[in-house]
Order: C-alpha cells, then structure tokens, then sequence
C-alpha cells in the first residue's frame, strides 16, 4: 500500500525535470491566471506563441462555441519578441516552474532566428508551432509533411541548445510520419497536438461564425481523436509525447498518458475552470495512490494491449 | 427539491499553497470559481431576471463594474459550452450575496432562466477592471440603456456611500422594460427615464438633458453603459466641456481572465489605434478612448 503523498508526480520531458506532468497549452495561459492558482503548482507554464512581427490577430468573431468545445480563430496576435523579452520573461521570473516559450514564424529560416534569439536565461524550452502556414509551402503547415516538419525542426535545432519541443497538427494524415521527421532532426519531444481545422455557420444569417471563416476545434469534442494520435506517435517515436486536446479532468489525463504521452497540456478547459490544472494534478495524485502506482511517469504508455494477430487490428492498416 | 442543474463542480484553489519556494507575500487566490446557492431568480418584467446567489467573500467583494462568469446549466435544448459574463447587479459582502440582472436572449440564459431557489450556479470572479469614483466629485451623471441598466445600479450605491450624487438616465424600449429606477431611487439617485414609445430615448433629446445638468453643474463625470448612440453624446459632451467619463463595455467572451484575445476591442489611445481585452484591461474604459 503506498502511503498517501508518496506518489513522486515528477517527470522527465524533452530535456527538463517537471515536477509534476500538467502544463497548459499554448494561447490559454497568461499572467491573469495568478489569480486564480499559483504558478509554482505547475509543471510547466507554457507562453502564448510569440512572433517576430507585430500581429493584430483576427477579425472577430474569433470563437464559437460547440457541444463538447469551441471553434477558435484568434490569429496570434502578438506584441512582438522584443516585448515578450522586455516585459513578458521578467514577469516569469518570480516562479520556479519551467518557462516554455511557444514560437511561430512563417517560414523555416524566420523560426530559426526566434529560437537563437530566445535562447536566454529564464527560458527553459522552446516549444515550436509548426501548425502554423508555411508560406513558402502555399500556405500548408509545416506539420502537414514530414520533409517540412524535418527541414524547419533541423533549423531549429541548429539554431539553439535549449530543449526543443515541436507541436504537430492533428490535420494531417502522416501524424506519426511528421513526429518521426521532427525526432530524426533533433527534437526532444513532440505536443499532439494542436486544433482540428474546423467550421461552423450561423443558420440565422447563413453567415459562417467565425470572422476567419474557418478555425480550430477544440475541447472534450476532440479528445478520441488525439488520444489516437498520441498513440500513433509514442509507438513511432523514442522522445516524449506530450498529449494535447480536450483534457479536462485527471482521468482524461491519466489516459493520454496511458496512449503515451510522458506529459500533457490543458487549454480549453481553463475556460470553464479557471483552476482546472491544480484539479487535474491533485486528481492525478488521488488516482496513483488509489490504483497504487508510486510514479505517475509508470502511467506513461502502460496501454495494455492483449497479443493479437496484428492483421486481425483495423487499426494497423486504417488511415486517419 | 430543486433539481439540480449544475453542470460542473466549482474548483478553487486551495488556500493553503506552499509558498516557500517564492520570496513574495503568501498568496492568496482574487479570483475563484465557485458553486454559489441560489437565492431567488425572479422575473423582473417580460425581458429581464434578477438572479441573487449566496456566495464565498471572495466573490461578495465585488466592485461596481465588475463581472463573473456564469457556467449556464445545461437544459434538453441548449448547450451552453462557454460561460456567460454578467455584470455584477449587487453585492452585499456583509451576507455574502451577489446579484445578477440579465435578458433572457440565448442559450446560456435560458439556461440561468430555468434556477431555482435551492439551486447552485457555479460563479467566477469578481473579473475585471471596475469604475473609479473620484471622491473630489460632487456631482456624476449614469446613463444607460438595457442592461446597461445592471452594470451603473451598484456604482449609484457606491457613489452614495462616497457622497456622490447620481443622476441617472435610464433608457428602454417602451416604460414597462425600465429597470431598475426604484433601486437607483432607493440609492439616493435622480432618475430620469427616457423610452423609444415616448420618442425621449434618441441622442438629441438626452443631450438636451445632459446639457442641462452640466449647466447646472449636476454633471462633472458621465458613467455609461448599454448605447453606443448615447455614449457618442458623451464623448462630444466630455470634450466640450473637459468632463471625465468612464464606459463599461460588452463583447463576446471566452476565457473571462484575459487568456484567449476572444474579447478585444479597439481603442483610440492618443490618435494610435490600440487593440484590448474587454475582459482584462476592461469592462470599464475610458470614455474618450472607447470607440462604438
């Protein structure tokens, strides 16, 4: 029987010791949330994505709600990395968790000189948004394609020794492909995932309802679909996954970890619970001392799957 | 038994966090999600409800001109996913209650429509940046339409206990739709009611009411809400005659504490074009810097 506080919730993830897996996804944390739970219970705080350029974002609507989630378009706005540097990174300081600092850029060569340039103390990773168009692809994410993923990963790479975390999209057909190409350049690990490209229109106005016509889905409504993925890239990859998509309880934690993922990121779900993380990690002490297990990392990947024919598993050969 | 139309459990932070990892003062949380009981979810005419929750003292310290979150229930033909902000209608920290004015108008409030005394309704906040009362005021001037009505009546009490008079003018549709005016009475205030049915409600006749009060000098700061018409009269007024003013703005939310950028407006900032989060750096603007 394991004593009640004894469960070690730290783990390992791309190069940094986190003290506990939960972390929030990129583009739902900011300063505002220090109201409502200090940052030093988290394993990780991860920043709104930067960019070089100033970015207004979209026009509005932005979001649209859904059952079981929300459609967004904000578009990343962004002050730009000079006021992330000046402002943004002295405000982290206070805290002891990990600073991940979510990057995009439009081509391979514009996200290689963010990192280099924010490779500074205080920041403990970078997290790359290859979701993101590539312009010089016609506009297709970087995490469509593996031969993409790999050249803006490589760059990446060379351009910085902090721990790289790259963060694929759910729209592509080649997930574990594209997770497998950012490994092989140098990544030490992979979110998935991001949102899935969605669309929604108003039947009173036969208007579409997001201002950008088109945005990501997100929430409890995606969660299947990404705990697969997460499945297909731990099976593909040796780095860590870290899981990403409708988490909005430590059950739902406790199963991506169980698909494989070594960490995961919780966005939507602030929205309704402003204090969901610190309910996610203290649920996932509860069940690790109810099921006795004495590291939440031992979650990682502990699927168990009965031997089977592999010709007999839909799965193996199905196309997502 | 009320049935019970909580969707979610409130989860608030616990209060005892370790601090020893940090050099600064023991924190502790201003914001909270919080299951609060209802106490009453009254019809106030065809339109409006006013909804009185019991709530932690958190939540009961809300500022005029701030807002929560409201996680609407759920019901067989609304699903309500986000929550809904409302701006505070009362707060009473001494019984720790807090009140709420809203038009039913879509899913979220039906749902809010169908509590129950008995009930609970998971709350968040108080959110938001209130209205600043200048104590050197002798003399400020509310107008708001609708519920906007909501927003301006607890800043009447706080004036009141400032030492403040308000006059305020209140604007509906037709005199049945008015809210409010007793509670605003009952606040020490003057109340002027104006309405589209008696064709008193339009920008001309209330900026023959403001310019009245402002030469009788009943009028040193405007606090509006709820008209982009009327809020334009203000600006103009404000820069004839060098007044302060201070608007309470609306618009669509997602996260409620300035995370998502779902909520931002425009602003006009010195001549330069600025982008804010309502939820964050608002409700409550300045007059002369909000655009319609």
């Amino acid at each position: 029987m394991t004593a009640i506080g004894e469960v070690d919730l730290s783990v390992t993830v791309g190069g940094l010791r986190l003290r506990n897996p939960v972390m929030p996804a990129s583009g739902t944390f900011a300063e505002g949330l220090d109201k409502v739970m200090h940052f030093n219970r988290l394993g990780a705080v991860v920043t709104k994505t930067i960019t070089r350029e100033l970015r207004s974002g979209n026009p509005l609507p932005r979001v649209v709600e859904q059952p079981g989630g929300l459609i967004n378009a904000i578009g990343i706005p962004s002050k730009g990395v000079a006021h992330f540097v000046k402002k943004t990174l002295p405000y982290y300081a206070a805290y002891d968790t990990p600073l991940v600092v979510s990057i995009s850029a439009p081509t391979a060569e514009g996200f290689a000189s963010l990192a280099s340039e924010l490779s500074l103390p205080g920041i403990a990773a970078i997290e790359a948004n290859i979701s993101c168009p590539n312009i010089e692809e016609d506009g297709k994410a970087f995490a469509m394609r593996a031969e993409s993923a790999e050249k803006v990963t490589r760059e990446l790479r060379n351009a910085t020794k902090l721990p790289l975390w790259v963060k694929l999209t759910p729209n592509t057909g080649e997930v574990a492909e594209v997770a497998r190409a950012a490994e092989g350049a140098g990544a030490d690990a992979v979110v998935v995932a991001n949102t899935i490209l969605a669309m929604a229109i108003d039947l009173k106005t036969f208007k579409p309802c997001l201002g950008n016509l088109m945005g990501g889905l997100s929430g409890p409504a995606i969660k299947p679909i990404i705990v697969r993925q997460v499945f297909q890239c731990a099976r593909a990859v040796g780095i860590p996954v870290i899981g990403c998509g409708g988490i909005s309880s430590a059950e739902d934690a406790v199963e991506y970890m169980l698909a494989g993922a070594t960490a995961v990121q919780v966005g939507t779900a602030t929205f309704l619970q402003p204090a969901a993380m610190i309910a996610i990690i203290e649920g996932l002490k509860a069940f690790c001392i109810r099921r006795e297990i004495p590291r939440v990392s031992d979650l990682t990947f502990g699927v168990v799957i009965e031997e089977a024919d592999e010709a007999d598993l839909a799965w193996v050969d199905a196309s997502p | 038994m009320a049935i019970e139309l909580v969707r979610a459990a409130g989860v608030t932070a616990p209060p005892d966090i370790d601090d020893s990892q940090t050099s600064t003062s023991p924190w502790r949380p201003s914001v909270a999600a919080e299951l609060a009981d209802v106490l009453g979810n009254e019809k106030v005419n065809l339109e409006y409800r006013h909804l009185r929750v019991r709530c932690g003292e958190l939540s009961a310290k809300a500022k005029p001109g701030q807002f929560f979150q409201l996680l609407c229930p759920q019901t067989p033909g609304d699903q309500p996913y986000l929550r809904r902000p409302m701006s505070v209608y009362g707060m009473d920290p001494a019984k720790n209650e807090v009140e709420f004015l809203y038009k039913v108008t879509g899913a979220g409030t039906r749902g809010l429509d169908r509590l129950e005394a008995g009930d609970r309704v998971d709350i968040m906040g108080p959110l938001g940046v209130g209205f600043t009362l200048n104590l050197a005021w002798r003399h400020v001037v509310a107008v708001g339409r609708g519920a906007g009505l909501a927003t301006l009546a607890p800043l009447a009490k706080a004036a009141r206990e400032a030492g403040v008079h308000v006059t305020a003018i209140l604007s509906a549709r037709r005199p049945s739709l008015i809210v409010s005016d007793e509670l605003f009475r009952s606040h020490g205030a003057d109340v002027v009611a104006v309405t589209d049915s008696e064709s008193t409600s339009g920008p001309a006749n209330v900026e023959r009411i403001l310019r009245r009060l402002i030469s009788d000098g009943r009028c040193e700061a405007f606090f509006t809400c709820g008209s982009s018409r009327l809020m334009r009269v203000q600006q103009r007024l404000a820069k004839e005659f060098g007044l302060a003013g201070q608007v309470a703005m609306e618009q669509q939310m997602a996260c409620g504490i300035g995370l998502c950028y779902c909520c931002v407006r425009d602003f006009n900032v010195d001549g330069e074009i600025v982008s804010r989060r309502v939820c964050w750096e608002g409700p409550v603007f300045d007059l002369m810097e909000a655009l319609p």
